[in-house]
């Protein structure tokens, strides 16, 4: 079943984009200044929080939200769901840009960047470790997402489009980009079971690896659907409504499974309770579940899964919820001790702006000129 | 109780070693650990351990003449009150103490009767231990025993004797003595031997007190492999004098880091941190105290928070203040030290808030007009299907 995808033209030297290319730019100099001068010149990393928001957003959040190109290629490719075909190109397209992007940022964050390349070399690895799973993993899976997205570039720039060998082993490839992020996105979450008690225990359990690919998967859903009415949006496209709609069925019964172990777990290990404490955390705690319940029980509603504005604002609550997820995990309920404080500097969040914005330059300039998006007509015919 | 035990009617030390271990209640298992420690400390593998207890059971019990000349006893103290006093007294029963003025039972010229006895029937075979050094001013008047200086006594002994062992600094350097003005004359027992044309061999093993584990791996070796262990060129062994102390300290991380107690009971002192500001002569004194601890005891100066005074050291100990600076051979302290207070990470300030605050609020305000968009969107749909 081939889809068909057309590049949707136009200028792309628009105002939005000379906006995002000036952030892009300030970003460069900062991220050129933090390589010459080191990491402390731009960032407020310190030895009791070495991981911040470019750790936090860029990659595990940047990668959650990459996990598009995944939750689709399980859909269609593992549950045989080939009606939601056309989605898989501009879904894959969001994954590029997040896990490259997220590659790039763990270059960043690494202090003795010159040292990286031992993680690769396997005299020096260390096998036992986790942190070297997901860099292997995440930087295999950036191999495998452009490989993946390579028909778009043959079939612009190729005559008679992708070459046959690739179509021939491109399900070799689908099945890694399946296995891989199951492997990483849940190996994020057990980074976090490492911090041990540091960890404020209703984020701290055992289950970390399995919420974390739970919740990456709903993110991964989410975006999708954000993803296409936001497109349609600013680049007036007809939406993409019949398919949206059945995506958020899956959806909604994800986060249900979410909040089931999420919820059953406290219970499990008796911190309930904790949640009843008035503080910082159990605020966060409150709207990092209310952000999911609350698109849970819209999805659930049926006429209200079928209007484009709810169903818009649940993907970004979905999002938004996972975003926070994340940040609660890694940062809101990690005390590594008496003193120690943390909030990125002004560089730091212009960096991770930057990246942003080079996300969506790239993903505009990828629309207007390869065959990404699904053709009118095909959306029309659904 | 012990038919094995055949007594010797005069001394009533058994003759087989194992029968006096069995006397003593030493079991073979501490035995043999005794002999494992003994090999570790030679640096030796550790079927070394067999052979030194084979050579300790087969027991030829060498002749060992002790002399103390101007010196405090502490390095025979320090060997007596070892914390595994059973296993060396039984070195003592093992090595045929013939001499020693601390240990004999006899006195007096019954004592010096002995001496001339003994060095007259093993001459050539015995083992010369000498604690203490000699005094060669005004004559050495100032170390006379049984009405003979110790230059008289050394001069007579000492080309008798197997080889030498010059126990403790004072033996081996002229140790507390010999530091300025030295009013006696000082002089380290490798010295009087050259002075006065003496080859037996001679090991020094410097300290104050010489660690007792030195001297008894020093005997054990010799017992075993019938020669002098590997020597460097102060003639001190290389297996307990080769490294300085400041490579193998425990407090050597807080050296490398920056980190230093300045005073007594300062904050870093209490924390245990470096003690070369302090004084410390670890960086330039050689011997093995950070390995196997000082004196049997379980401690050695440094970890109980005293600076190394550089006692096994020539042109160190008694010779340089205690407080004044070690100079370092290995490895200089940084020119800037990394800081030992880090700040803790700065919190959240009105810039980086408004920053994250903005790119919040557009990312929000883009979407609630997205959100818009699409409501007007399905309104006009809505009315197109009804409108149909």
């Amino acid at each position: 079943m081939m889809s068909e995808h057309r590049p949707i033209g136009g200028k792309i030297l628009t105002k939005p984009f000379l906006v995002l290319a000036l952030i892009a730019f300030i970003a460069f100099i900062l991220v050129v200044k933090r390589f010459l001068l080191g990491i402390g010149s731009v960032t407020n990393l310190n030895d009791g929080y070495p991981w911040g928001l470019w750790i936090v957003y860029d990659v595990l959040v940047g990668t959650a939200f990459g996990c598009g190109g995944y939750a689709m290629a399980l859909l269609v490719y593992i549950f045989n769901k080939g009606k939601y075909h056309p989605l898989i190109r501009p879904a894959i397209m969001t994954s590029v840009f997040g896990y490259t992007l997220a590659g790039a940022s763990i270059i960043l964050d690494v202090g003795r960047y010159w040292n990286l390349y031992n993680m690769f070399w396997p005299k020096y690895a260390n096998i036992n470790s986790v942190m070297v799973e997901v860099a292997i993993c995440v930087a295999s899976y950036v191999m495998i997402l452009w490989i993946e997205f390579s028909p778009s570039f043959f079939e612009n720039w190729r005559k008679g489009g992708t070459p046959k060998y690739i179509n021939k082993f491109m399900f070799v490839f689908i099945a890694i980009g399946v296995l891989l992020p199951t492997l990483h996105q849940s190996s994020l979450g057990t980074l976090m079971i490492i911090a041990g008690n540091r960890l404020f225990p209703l984020w701290q359990t055992n289950w970390l690896p399995l919420l974390f690919l739970i919740s990456a998967l709903t993110m991964g859903f989410g975006m999708i659907i954000f993803e296409s009415l936001f497109s349609s949006v600013i680049l007036n496209r007809p939406l993409e409504m019949s398919m949206l709609k059945k995506l958020s069925a899956i959806v909604s019964k994800l986060l249900l499974i979410f909040l089931i172990f999420r919820f059953g777990d406290l219970i499990w290990r008796n911190e309930i309770s904790t949640i009843f404490n008035p503080g910082f955390k159990q605020f966060m705690f409150f709207l990092e579940n209310a952000l999911i319940i609350l698109p849970m029980i819209v999805l659930f509603i049926r006429k209200q899964s079928e209007n484009p504005r709810s169903l818009f604002l649940t993907a970004a609550s979905i999002l938004i919820a996972g975003t926070l997820y994340r940040f609660n995990t890694y940062l809101v309920g990690f005390d590594p001790g008496y003193g120690w404080q943390y909030f990125p500097s002004i560089p730091e969040i212009v960096v991770t702006l930057g990246i942003i914005s080079v996300e969506l330059m790239a993903y505009l300039v990828f629309v207007k000129k390869l065959p990404v998006l699904p053709t009118v007509r095909q959306i029309e015919n659904n | 109780m012990n038919k094995n035990i055949s007594e010797n009617p005069i001394t009533h030390i058994p003759n087989k070693y194992t029968d006096q271990m069995k006397n003593k209640g030493i079991s073979r298992r501490e035995f043999i650990k005794f002999c494992t420690a003994i090999a570790a400390t030679l640096s030796m593998p550790y079927s070394f351990a067999t052979e030194i207890g084979k050579s300790i059971s087969q027991a030829r019990r060498p002749t060992v003449i002790w002399l103390h000349f101007q010196e405090c006893t502490g390095c025979t103290e320090s060997l007596l009150r070892a914390t595994h006093p059973t296993v060396e007294h039984l070195i003592l029963d093992l090595i045929s103490l013939d001499y020693s003025e601390t240990l004999s039972v006899a006195a007096g010229h019954q004592a010096e009767e002995a001496l001339q006895k003994s060095i007259t029937e093993n001459e050539g075979k015995f083992i010369l231990v000498v604690e203490g050094s000699v005094p060669l001013a005004q004559n050495g008047i100032f170390c006379k025993i049984g009405n003979r200086t110790a230059l008289d006594i050394i001069s007579e002994i000492g080309p008798k004797a197997a080889a030498t062992v010059a126990i403790g600094s004072c033996a081996s350097w002229g140790g507390v003595q010999a530091s300025a003005p030295n009013p006696t004359g000082a002089t380290a027992i490798g010295d009087v031997y050259k002075m006065v044309n003496i080859n037996t061999p001679i090991i020094n093993l410097p300290g104050c007190p010489a660690s007792p584990y030195n001297i008894l791996s020093t005997i054990l070796y010799y017992l075993t492999l019938n020669k002098l262990p590997e020597l460097d060129e102060q003639g001190r062994p290389k297996f307990a004098y080769s490294t300085l102390i400041h490579d193998l300290c425990e407090r050597r991380p807080h050296f490398d880091s920056g980190r230093f107690a300045e005073v007594y009971g300062d904050y870093g002192h209490r924390k245990g941190w470096c003690l070369y500001k302090i004084g410390c002569k670890g960086p330039e004194t050689y011997a093995n105290c950070p390995t196997i601890q000082f004196g049997d005891v379980g401690t050695w100066p440094v970890k109980t928070g005293h600076p190394c005074f550089g006692c096994a050291e020539e042109g160190v100990g008694f010779t340089k203040p205690l407080h004044e600076h070690a100079s370092v051979f290995s490895a200089t302290p940084p020119v800037a030290f990394p800081g030992i207070d880090e700040t803790k990470g700065i919190g959240i300030t009105p810039g980086a808030a408004a920053v994250a605050g903005a790119a919040a609020g557009i990312a929000v305000g883009a979407g609630a007009m997205a959100a818009k968009y699409l409501g007007n969107k399905a309104e006009d749909k809505q009315e197109l299907d009804e409108d149909s």
